[in-house]
């Protein structure tokens, strides 16, 4: 039994590829749920820059929310789960690949497909350079988060509500800091510092979230 | 040390919620034994196999591997088991053979020729929803033709799989036997090959029943 | 983890305090006196604080508030921090009882969180003309109550006990490292946000008549949460282990 971190990076990454309709919905719903925005408060380009930072990085935050549910459910319901638990390797470098693959195919292209939205809710030009920085790094981070959560909910019938409850409050330092550092840029201020610190807690999510998920995810043997 | 047994499992216990979920288990399985573990609907036996592969830790009791609690070569253990549950561990968007070699990786036979051999001959590029779930079953044990694990745990290894799949696996069991290995299985179904041992566990608190 | 519990008999004690039975009848010989304690401690310190401490020069007699205010954010988070702890024991050593604090912590966290949140929106109402502002630790508070909120929805959701107590273990964990950067990053952001209308964030440097009071409540909080912390855990000791000898000798003998 494959096992290690880069074994399950690419097999996720060729399950998401075998199902492209399903994996790009993240981004399809940061986009149509983003342009709700202008038709809920106003066309006015003034306004809507001024919030478009929060928007984005809003909406980005739900996009991935809404995906990390998926994140071990198909594993725990046909059984490979199960064979993962048992397999010799440390439990928590599988998870890593899986997330990893998680971040590839929902917040890299949410990164990539930012700018669209800047443009579309006029975001200042100052902005877009630190939004695509600040978002690289936050969602990875928001993946991170989100696998602990899911790994806790993964057996759990009803547990893609359960789920938000769970991480969205462990997700707002990483939304503070990340739609700071937009802003700061914005307001002609530095944006390393904000971004710094986005960076530490990735650091710090890397080196935690996979263990966490793991113990998560041993509970599904007992459930 | 030849004569120790591959698996020994002494005064096994495991508590679901404060209360036992079967008695005390006590098993030897030596090299080139089959043991059938038995026992009605509910008593524990996928548990117990849960408690054998380590999904699941007993509230008391010890389980060895060749003589050494497996806590402590858990590696080593964990590396010549194979276990098939009751969900067969399949990927429906990739096909029988990506399967297949995804799930026993590092052995060095042909994925092809084992699909050959569970009868998945012309199937190894169709992709696994287009399977049914006895051929989902066959290709999960098309693992056993793929592998080097010396204990095999086969939980329910017969529902879905019509005769000739119930033949063919008894004669994996067979070759593995032959070949010094171990099976743990848990079934209803008799087997027809002769020697196999039987272990019947008691559901907590039943006093007979039927 | 074996070796640790085995390893010598320095860790017998720790091994009967993680007896349910040995934790019921040793707080069943404390509840009284703790009790009373927290019972002389509150209504000294209300009366005191509530009647006699000197009115503020600013906020007149609405400042009383924080008596009731100050203490319960203290134990709020104080006991986010107990139940984690426990819920690491439980998870490092497997003691059920350990589980149970755990387990009983999470609601009498949540409430007091909410009393928190709650008389600061009644104290804001006079101070700042609105009940709800977007201050740094208004907003921290909230957080705790949807980490509060979190543990207490997994810990019902699973099926088995077990599994139940372990995930709420693990999300309170989770919960304990994010807290600091959680309380850290919200000071931040609201330090870049504050708005020019509100300017309170310099506490008023506070005359010692009016500390002492306040000092009193704080103990008689604390007193409070231990008596309450008690209570659900005996609760659930009971309702866990209705099964065994003792509890059924327990039952029988209240009911003569």
């Amino acid at each position: 039994m494959a096992s290690g971190f880069s074994d399950y990076l690419r097999r996720d990454l060729l399950l998401a590829y075998r199902r492209r309709g399903e994996a790009a919905s993240p981004l399809v719903f940061f986009i149509m749920v983003s342009t709700l925005i202008p038709l809920g408060i106003s066309p006015e380009s003034a306004r809507l820059a001024e919030i478009a930072s929060g928007i984005i990085w809003v909406m980005a935050l739900l996009a991935t929310l809404l995906s990390t549910d998926g994140l071990f459910a198909s594993d725990y319901q046909d059984g490979s789960l199960e064979q993962l638990l048992i397999s010799p390797q440390m439990l928590a470098m599988p998870v890593l690949g899986k997330i990893t693959a998680h971040w590839m195919v929902t917040g890299l292209p949410l990164t990539l497909a930012s700018p669209l939205l800047g443009v579309m809710l006029s975001l200042p030009e100052e902005g877009y350079v630190p939004m695509v920085v600040s978002l690289a790094l936050g969602t990875g981070c928001l993946s991170l988060i989100g696998a602990v959560g899911a790994a806790l909910t993964v057996s759990l019938r009803k547990g893609g509500l359960l789920l938000s409850l769970l991480v969205m409050p462990l997700y707002m330092p990483v939304i503070i800091f990340g739609s700071a550092t937009v802003q700061s840029a914005i307001d002609g201020f530095a944006w390393s510092g904000p971004l710094a610190i986005l960076g530490a807690m990735l650091a710090a999510a890397i080196a935690l979230c996979p263990l966490a998920a793991a113990g998560g995810l041993r509970l599904t043997s007992i459930n | 040390m030849p004569n120790t047994p591959l698996l020994t499992v002494e005064r096994l216990l495991f508590e679901r919620d404060d209360c036992n979920v079967f008695e005390q288990i006590d098993l030897e399985v030596g090299r080139g034994e089959i043991v059938q573990i038995e026992g009605p609907n509910g008593s524990g036996k996928t548990t117990l196999m849960r408690l054998f592969t380590t999904a699941l830790q007993p509230t008391s009791g010890n389980i060895r591997y060749a003589g050494q609690a497996i806590d402590l070569c858990r590696y080593e253990y964990l590396s010549d088991i194979l276990y098939v549950g009751h969900q067969p561990g399949v990927k429906m968007t990739l096909t029988a053979e990506e399967n297949l070699r995804w799930m026993a990786a590092d052995c060095s036979n042909s994925a092809q020729d084992a699909l050959a051999a569970v009868g998945l001959a012309g199937y190894a590029d169709i992709p696994c929803y287009n399977l049914s779930a006895g051929q989902h079953r066959r290709v999960a044990l098309a693992r056993l033709l793929m592998t080097n694990a010396k204990l095999w745990y086969l939980d329910e290894p017969f529902t879905a799989i019509d005769k000739q799949g119930v033949s063919f696996l008894e004669s994996c069991m067979r070759d593995h036997i032959r070949r010094g290995g171990a099976v743990v299985l848990s079934t209803h179904q008799d087997l027809t090959i002769d020697g196999v041992r039987k272990c019947i566990i008691v559901p907590h608190g039943d006093q007979g029943g039927f | 983890m074996n070796w640790l519990t085995n390893w010598s008999p320095s860790w017998q004690w720790f091994h009967r305090l993680g007896s349910p039975r040995w934790f019921y009848q040793t707080t069943g010989r404390w509840l009284p006196w703790l009790s009373l304690l927290a019972l002389a401690l509150l209504s000294t310190g209300l009366v005191w604080g509530l009647g006699f401490a000197p009115q503020d020069a600013k906020q007149g007699n609405s400042f009383r508030i924080i008596y009731l205010h100050v203490p319960a954010s203290f134990l709020a988070l104080a006991g986010y921090y107990i139940m984690a702890i426990a819920g690491a024991i439980g998870l490092i050593w497997k003691m059920k009882l350990s589980y149970m604090v755990m387990k009983s912590a999470a609601p009498i966290g949540a409430a007091l969180t909410f009393l928190a949140l709650f008389t600061g929106a009644i104290w804001g109402k006079p101070t700042w003309g609105t009940y709800w502002v977007w201050d740094a630790r208004v907003t921290s508070m909230l957080i705790l109550l949807f980490l509060y909120l979190g543990v207490l929805a997994l810990q019902y959701a699973f099926h088995s006990n077990e599994a139940g107590n372990r995930a709420s273990a693990i999300l309170a964990l989770v919960g304990t490292v994010n807290i600091p950067i959680i309380y850290k990053s919200v000071d931040w952001w609201y330090t870049l946000h504050q708005p020019a209308t509100i300017k309170l964030t310099s506490a008023p440097s506070m005359h010692s008549d009016m500390f002492q009071p306040l000092l009193v409540m704080i103990l008689g909080f604390y007193c409070f949460y231990t008596v309450a912390l008690f209570l659900f855990t005996r609760a659930e000791i009971l309702r866990r282990e209705r099964k065994s000898t003792w509890v059924k000798e327990l039952v029988i003998g209240a009911q003569h």
